[in-house]
């Protein structure tokens, strides 16, 4: 018993020893909450697709390694990335101070604002304190719509949290929710281009405060992963020079 | 220094157990106590004549009521959840019946899903110890001339209720365990209230081990309540003398 146990600090030392040093990856493993259309989400036949998943796959061609996606619900996306689940997260995570004491980002690669989706019946015009008096606010459980509305509305509304946005929009259907708030682009898909006229953008896109709406998306690494992180920016800034960038993203979002 | 300043301070020392989240572990800590001991209440009232009717010499009682406890007893609790929660909207028209109002929150479908899932059990415990009775007993009451609806209910069901009462404790506690899943339909309990400061402060440690602590106060509490009770009920069985 006293051996395994002697051997097993030896290796944990070794181990230590070893990723104390910056690792030079060959495979990346990316972790990631699916789905959440057009971000990263599932064709009819089960592929992995969306703007983040193309961008993360063209990223890692031009770095040289081989992308491995590991999907993770949302609410334990940064533990997973800190017990070593894999190595980065590409998943439409906002880059913001909270976070950013967790986690290494890299450089913000696309920027999204978030808004407020409604059926067509509901009759306001704007979402904020009077307008959501006794309202059912749905948000993803973690995000940083969550914290925004569970910090300013919390008091005059009830929030119901959602481990995927999927089962929001399953319950928005059902009718149990009068409202929710999403990044604008998931919304837009999901709830607009999918549907036929039931639901409406409500007010206006919101992106401050920054305190909660951040810089944008960020690729997520471990804070001691910093030569990663800059291959990662460097491809970043190398592919938005080629054109690939502006092409993926035309893929998902046209001309907007 | 008194008590509650002490808190004050200790609670201003700390990032994640602020005033706002004992908030909301103490709305989750509401929810899951109301849920559970509704559901437990709602389902021994119904355990109760479904157990007699299990007993039943008679197949055609006694079958239905087994194919009820079978198929809640043999499927899991989350599925009979997700199926009452998110499967009952797939119905046409059910917001304009007068069911919505009740199914739209997600605390009643928690708790039928809950309640039916206890009965369950709760009824093949009380078939157990109702078929346990002592044939002597059942004799004796005969020839008094009890009728049998008497008999079941001076003989039968008060020493059934006594030897349940072990077994029945720990469908309580598993009760308490088991509305864990309570949150994947949006119920802030105490699991949710716990996910959510996990999620918001990344501290799955601090977030889940005082949730943990609280689950076995609650259960110490259980326990306590049913050793009780064995003692009052039970005493009978006891040697005379210690």
């Amino acid at each position: 018993m006293k051996r395994i146990l002697t051997l097993s600090v030896l290796g944990l030392a070794v181990a230590a020893a070893t990723s104390a040093q910056a690792r030079d990856y060959d495979n990346v493993r990316i972790g990631v909450d699916v789905p959440y259309e057009p971000m990263e989400y599932r064709t009819a036949d089960g592929e992995l697709t969306g703007f983040d998943i193309d961008l993360g796959n063209a990223l890692c061609e031009e770095i040289g390694v081989s992308c491995e996606w590991v999907e993770q619900e949302w609410d334990g996306i940064i533990p997973g990335l800190m017990s070593r689940n894999y190595d980065a997260i590409m998943s439409s995570m906002t880059i913001n101070d909270e976070r950013r004491r967790q986690v290494l980002f890299s450089e913000p690669y696309i920027t999204m604002p978030s808004a407020w989706f409604a059926p067509q019946s509901l009759d306001i015009d704007e979402a904020n304190e009077e307008t959501l008096d006794g309202m059912t606010i749905g948000v993803q459980r973690g995000t940083l719509q969550d914290n925004y509305v569970t910090d300013n509305f919390g008091s005059v509304a009830d929030i119901s949290r959602y481990a995927t946005a999927d089962d929001m929009v399953l319950d928005m259907d059902a009718q149990r929710l009068d409202i929710v708030f999403l990044d604008f682009p998931i919304g837009h898909y999901t709830l607009i281009e999918d549907n036929d006229g039931e639901y409406k953008e409500v007010g206006e896109r919101i992106s401050e405060p920054k305190e909660y709406f951040g810089d944008g998306f960020g690729i997520a690494f471990r804070q001691r992963d910093e030569a990663l992180a800059e291959r990662f920016n460097e491809a970043l800034a190398t592919l938005k020079e080629n054109g690939t960038y502006d092409e993926i993203h035309a893929r998902y979002f046209g001309d907007e | 220094m008194d008590i509650t300043t002490w808190m004050f301070e200790w609670l201003e020392g700390n990032a994640i157990f602020t005033p706002n989240t004992l908030g909301y572990y103490w709305d989750g800590f509401v929810t899951t106590t109301q849920l559970v001991f509704l559901s437990l209440l709602a389902g021994l009232l119904l355990a109760v004549p479904l157990a007699i009717l299990r007993s039943s010499r008679h197949k055609w009682i006694s079958l239905p009521v087994y194919v009820y406890t079978y198929v809640f007893r043999g499927t899991p609790l989350l599925i009979q959840l997700y199926i009452i929660y998110y499967g009952v909207v797939f119905f046409d028209g059910i917001q304009e019946t007068f069911l919505w109002p009740i199914l739209r929150e997600a605390f009643y479908p928690a708790l039928i899903a809950f309640t039916l899932n206890t009965a369950a059990y709760t009824t093949e415990i009380f078939r157990g110890a109702i078929k346990a009775t002592s044939q002597g007993e059942i004799e004796a009451a005969k020839a008094y001339g009890m009728s049998s609806s008497l008999m079941m209910r001076r003989i039968i069901l008060p020493s059934a209720f006594r030897r349940a009462l072990p077994s029945y404790g720990n469908e309580v506690i598993f009760m308490l365990h088991a509305s864990a899943i309570a949150s994947v339909v949006t119920l802030t309990d105490l699991t949710g209230a716990a996910r959510f400061v996990y999620a918001r402060f990344y501290a799955p440690f601090d977030a889940f081990l005082f949730v943990a602590a609280i689950y076995l106060c609650l259960t110490f509490a259980i326990l306590f309540v049913f050793r009780q009770l064995e003692k009052r009920l039970l005493a009978h069985l006891k040697p005379l003398s210690h």
